[in-house]
């Protein structure tokens, strides 16, 4: 019996070991090349979203080596896998930075996941980038913030809803899983939606779990408060998984994007790949890229991407094009530096500006956070989007939200001589405080 | 706008006693290859609104396939036509004719867009254009439309619909429609309190929704008639949400049933604490994708029964899966609690991960055969097709199973290995065996439970994960070893649940079942229906 226990945990172990392979395969390659950190879960519940971040890493360093490296050296991809497990984010950062010394690290895609990161970042001072839209109310000197934040994707979405384009919409449900993310952002909407005068009444806030499966109630729920007389709109943050089943059931009861449309802030292609969208035709999305922009430039992206995963059916999404941009200002930032220190090429990415896919410019701004167009799509049969409306110029994103009372005085600029992440107006003094 | 409708609409019945004429098809020819110049989603709004003034029922055509996204632009020479894709190229066909007229590749075409507001403007313009279709399901449509969308000008030609209607049900659904004019019209207040009872009587939320909007804009004996009927339609609607309620708390039940009843057999009879029980879920559910796969890509017209050829090779699969888990692990660790579940939550890891390198980490698509799409309606509650069928099934697969427990040989084995090991071998039984394949067996109907929830949720490496504590929850509230105690511990679980959620929110409503069931099982640690005898001290 003993035997054959000890069998088993040799079993159990076998994944970890294949786990520790991949990184020490990577040790073994030659000396002289300049290392680059990704930290995105390949296993556990994240891995739907965040492995293909990590293919599209590969990609892109995959490229930067095919156009010579750089300042001389190769790039070479350490690739850790935090098992979407949060405390072993702050790990694996730090097996990254010490042991790997590697001189940035692309990574973290739920909110829990770059707080966990962000002490053992500013302790061994590198550098993260982090792609994934996110609440805001942060500004970290090690970090830069490629995503949207929610004045880059909530803000232009509810305008959109209000606009006589979008359905002039009168009474709003804020849907979203129960996490720091959709809260805060609800909590940022609703206060938007009230100094746009929508009184309480007409706003009806909800929150469900973490892959929630079941969404019978709250549909109806949502039907309910659609029929009081007055356009209605949901704006969700649900998240992941729960999304599918979500709607499903909006399609089994009827609900149509002409009467009760939905607009989603975390749905991408990626997601709209597990459903079949003919019910959902007309529900909308915000974000700062589609795949379905035409552009030479996104055009040969997707090519590309088809290329490298040899799979023409797989889609591309916002998070990738957030670290298509947070790459190319990190070559261009260590091209300007002339070296890969960190402290030197956080000074040089400040002003840094790259193209995006949706054809135009991206520029790093002194609050580490990018400029970017916000484009609002509604889903089409094929499971694309189709854009219905793009902002006019660039959104510079705005990290601590001007709706929000204790944030509203807060400003970040991470240049020298004022070097700080939350700047009080009022006060004068740095170290103000945000909502989290 | 008003004015261009009834215009159109006087013009609409001229044209359909005369018949449209030649010099009319031109016009709307001119009309339509605007289209190809139209800027953005307002200019295209205009040249719809032009088309449905002209009240020509011909133009029923290009803007039905105008909301559907399929009305294209050549670009060689800017015409505009009806696509249909096909599997390279879009077959083209006259916009006004149907005729067919060549097909072209995608890159020589432009999509006409539209937008919701776009959608919407072309539905309700299609509901007055279509009231006099020969298809009574057109007419309902159309009275529908015209319900939800009430307008002054749409009052004649309703009266004129009904004048000519045959079928009672659909005249019923047409005065409706005229009553939800007449209130937005300036017609006398003895007209509109006659039409606010008709629409009481209609007592839905669309009504409800009518009613609200008039309360707040009438005055006088019609707003008194507006908040009476609001009352009454409230008070027959919260009479219909607590059905609501007890329906989706059966139709959750009947999930979590599905789920748990492959956990009532490896967890409640065999004692093994299977916490890989999630991925045999998961493992049917994949095997559903893989079917629809093959059937998709090689025989495409046996797709309505994909899921009936998925149950029996799922079951396999899931059985095969656990016979060998139990073959290969969990037969060495009997009797040891811990390192069962050590073990299996080990073999759950691997099952997922083995999955996300074969089929990759993102989702699959698992569609809904056509006779689980869609609902229908009792009073006013809507059930879904695909929770219906859920239910039924799970209550099949509960009574199969119980009739393999109680009256198959095989099942009186399974029996008596749990009652009385030793005794049993000494009987001749062999125990490995029974032990193996009741485990397959588990496995196989947590397989088959995979075919039905990958009709309602997501087909993921993790979709087993969110199954795994409230299968558990329920076998062992419904008490372990006893599978009338799942059944009826899934359906209460399902019903207070749903009670609860409308009043404490999802969150709230999940941890008050957790915490009710905690002190539930401080009560009766054996659950609800506790087996009784010798077998509970083996």
């Amino acid at each position: 019996m003993r035997g054959n226990f000890a069998k088993i945990t040799k079993i159990l172990s076998a994944g970890v070991v294949a786990a520790g392979l991949l990184a020490s395969a990577s040790a073994k390659a030659a000396e002289d090349t300049i290392k680059v950190g990704i930290l995105h879960s390949l296993s556990g519940t994240m891995a739907i979203s965040e492995t293909t971040l990590k293919d599209v890493m590969l990609m892109l360093i995959d490229e930067q080596n095919a156009k010579g490296g750089l300042l001389g050296k190769k790039l070479e991809a350490v690739v850790v896998d935090p098992a979407s497990n949060w405390p072993l984010f702050a790990e694996k950062a730090r097996e990254l930075i010490s042991k790997d010394k590697v001189a940035a690290v692309f990574g973290c895609w739920t909110s829990v996941s770059r707080k966990s990161v962000l002490p053992v970042f500013s302790e061994l001072d590198n550098i993260l980038f982090y792609p994934v839209q996110y609440e805001g109310e942060e500004s970290e000197r090690n970090v830069f913030y490629t995503g949207a934040a929610p004045n880059q994707q909530a803000i232009p979405a509810v305008d959109y809803l209000m606009s006589a384009d979008g359905g002039s919409v009168k009474r709003w449900v804020l849907e979203g899983t129960d996490y720091v993310y959709p809260r805060t952002t609800n909590k940022i909407l609703e206060a938007y939606l009230k100094s746009k005068g929508v009184p309480a009444e007409d706003i009806m806030v909800n929150y469900t779990p973490f892959g929630f499966s079941d969404w019978q109630t709250e549909v109806s729920a949502i039907k309910k408060f659609g029929s009081a007389g007055k356009k209605t709109a949901v704006v969700s943050t649900v998240n992941g998984d729960a999304n599918v089943p979500f709607y499903k059931e909006l399609g089994n009861q009827g609900i149509k994007a002409e009467d009760i449309p939905v607009m989603a802030f975390s749905v991408g292609e990626e997601e709209l790949a597990g459903l079949d969208t003919k019910p959902l035709v007309g529900h909308l999305a915000a974000w700062n890229y589609f795949e379905s922009v035409n552009t030479p430039e996104n055009k040969k992206f997707i090519a590309d991407w088809h290329k490298f995963i040899k799979n023409n059916k797989r889609t591309t999404n916002d998070p990738m094009e957030a670290h298509y941009i947070g790459f190319n200002m990190w070559v261009k930032a260590v091209q300007k530096a002339g070296t890969t220190d960190p402290d030197k090429v956080i000074d040089a990415m400040v002003g840094v500006s790259v193209p995006n896919l949706t054809g135009g410019y991206s520029a790093m701004m002194p609050n580490h956070h990018i400029t970017k167009p916000v484009l609002i799509g509604e889903i089409q049969a094929n499971g694309q989007f189709q854009t219905v409306s793009k902002t006019p110029g660039l959104v510079m994103g705005d990290e601590w939200s001007d709706y929000l009372p204790d944030s509203k005085d807060l400003i970040s600029d991470w240049r020298a001589p004022l070097s700080c992440g939350n700047f009080n107006v009022k006060t004068g003094k740095c170290g103000g405080k945000g909502t989290n | 706008m008003k004015i261009f409708r009834a215009i159109g609409l006087t013009l609409l019945f001229l044209l359909t006693t005369l018949s449209s004429s030649g010099a009319a098809e031109a016009d709307l020819r001119a009309i339509i290859a605007k289209f190809a110049t139209a800027a953005d989603f307002s200019e295209t709004g205009a040249i719809v609104r032009e088309l449905t003034a002209t009240g020509d029922p011909a133009v029923e055509r290009p803007l039905a396939a105008l909301a559907e996204g399929n009305l294209y632009i050549r670009a060689a020479d800017s015409m505009v036509f009806v696509g249909k894709e096909g599997s390279d190229s879009i077959q083209l066909f006259d916009p006004l004719s149907g005729e067919a007229a060549g097909e072209a590749s995608a890159d020589d075409l432009t999509q006409i867009g539209v937008n919701n507001t776009l959608r919407r403007t072309i539905r309700d313009a299609l509901g007055t254009l279509t009231l006099g279709s020969k298809d009574p399901t057109v007419r309902i449509a159309a009275a529908d439309t015209m319900f939800k969308t009430p307008d002054a000008a749409n009052i004649e030609p309703l009266d004129a619909a009904i004048a000519s209607e045959t079928v009672a049900s659909v005249k019923a659904l047409l005065e409706q429609a005229r009553g939800a004019s007449i209130l937005v019209s300036d017609k006398p207040d003895t007209d509109k309190l006659a039409a606010i009872a008709l629409i009481g009587a209609r007592g839905d939320r669309d009504a409800l929704s009518l009613l609200t909007s008039v309360e707040a804009n009438a005055s006088g004996a019609v707003k008194e008639a507006a908040t009476a009927a609001i009352a009454s339609i409230n008070s027959t609607l919260a009479f219909w949400d607590a059905g609501q309620n007890i329906w989706y708390g059966i139709s959750l039940g009947s999930v979590l049933l599905l789920a748990a009843i492959g956990l009532a057999i490896t967890f409640g009879v065999m004692g093994v604490i299977n916490m890989a029980h999630g991925e045999m879920v998961m493992l049917g559910a994949y095997t559903t994708f893989v079917v629809q796969q093959v059937i998709r890509t090689s025989f495409p017209g046996l797709f309505d029964w994909s899921l009936v050829i998925a149950l029996p090779l799922a079951f396999l699969v899931a059985a095969l899966v656990g016979l060998a888990i139990e073959r290969g692990i969990i037969r060495f660790l009997y009797g040891r609690p811990l390192e069962t579940l050590l073990a299996t939550w080990g073999v759950s890891l691997i099952l997922q991960q083995a999955v996300r390198t074969i089929f990759g980490p993102t989702n699959q698509e698992v569609g809904n055969p056509s006779w689980m799409s869609g609902s229908f309606d009792i009073g006013q509650l809507a059930i879904t097709w695909n929770r219906l069928w859920i239910l039924v099934f799970a209550l099949a697969v509960f009574g199969v199973l119980l009739y393999v427990m109680k009256r198959t040989p095989w099942g009186l084995q399974m029996r008596a290995v749990t009652a009385n090991r030793r005794m049993a071998a000494s009987m001749g039984i062999k125990t490995p065996w029974v032990d193996a394949l009741t485990f397959a067996l588990g496995s196989g109907i947590a397989g088959i439970a995979g075919v039905a929830l990958s009709q309602i949720d997501n087909v993921s490496p993790n979709l087993g994960r969110g199954y795994i504590i409230d299968s558990f929850m329920v076998v062992v509230f419904g008490g372990v070893g006893n599978l009338w105690g799942t059944l009826v511990g899934a359906f209460s679980l399902g019903i207070v649940n749903k009670f609860l959620e409308p009043y404490a929110g999802a969150v709230l409503g999940k941890i008050v079942v957790l915490v009710l069931i905690i002190l539930f099982i401080q009560k009766r640690p054996r659950g609800l229906f506790a087996l009784k005898g010798r077998a509970v001290e083996a």
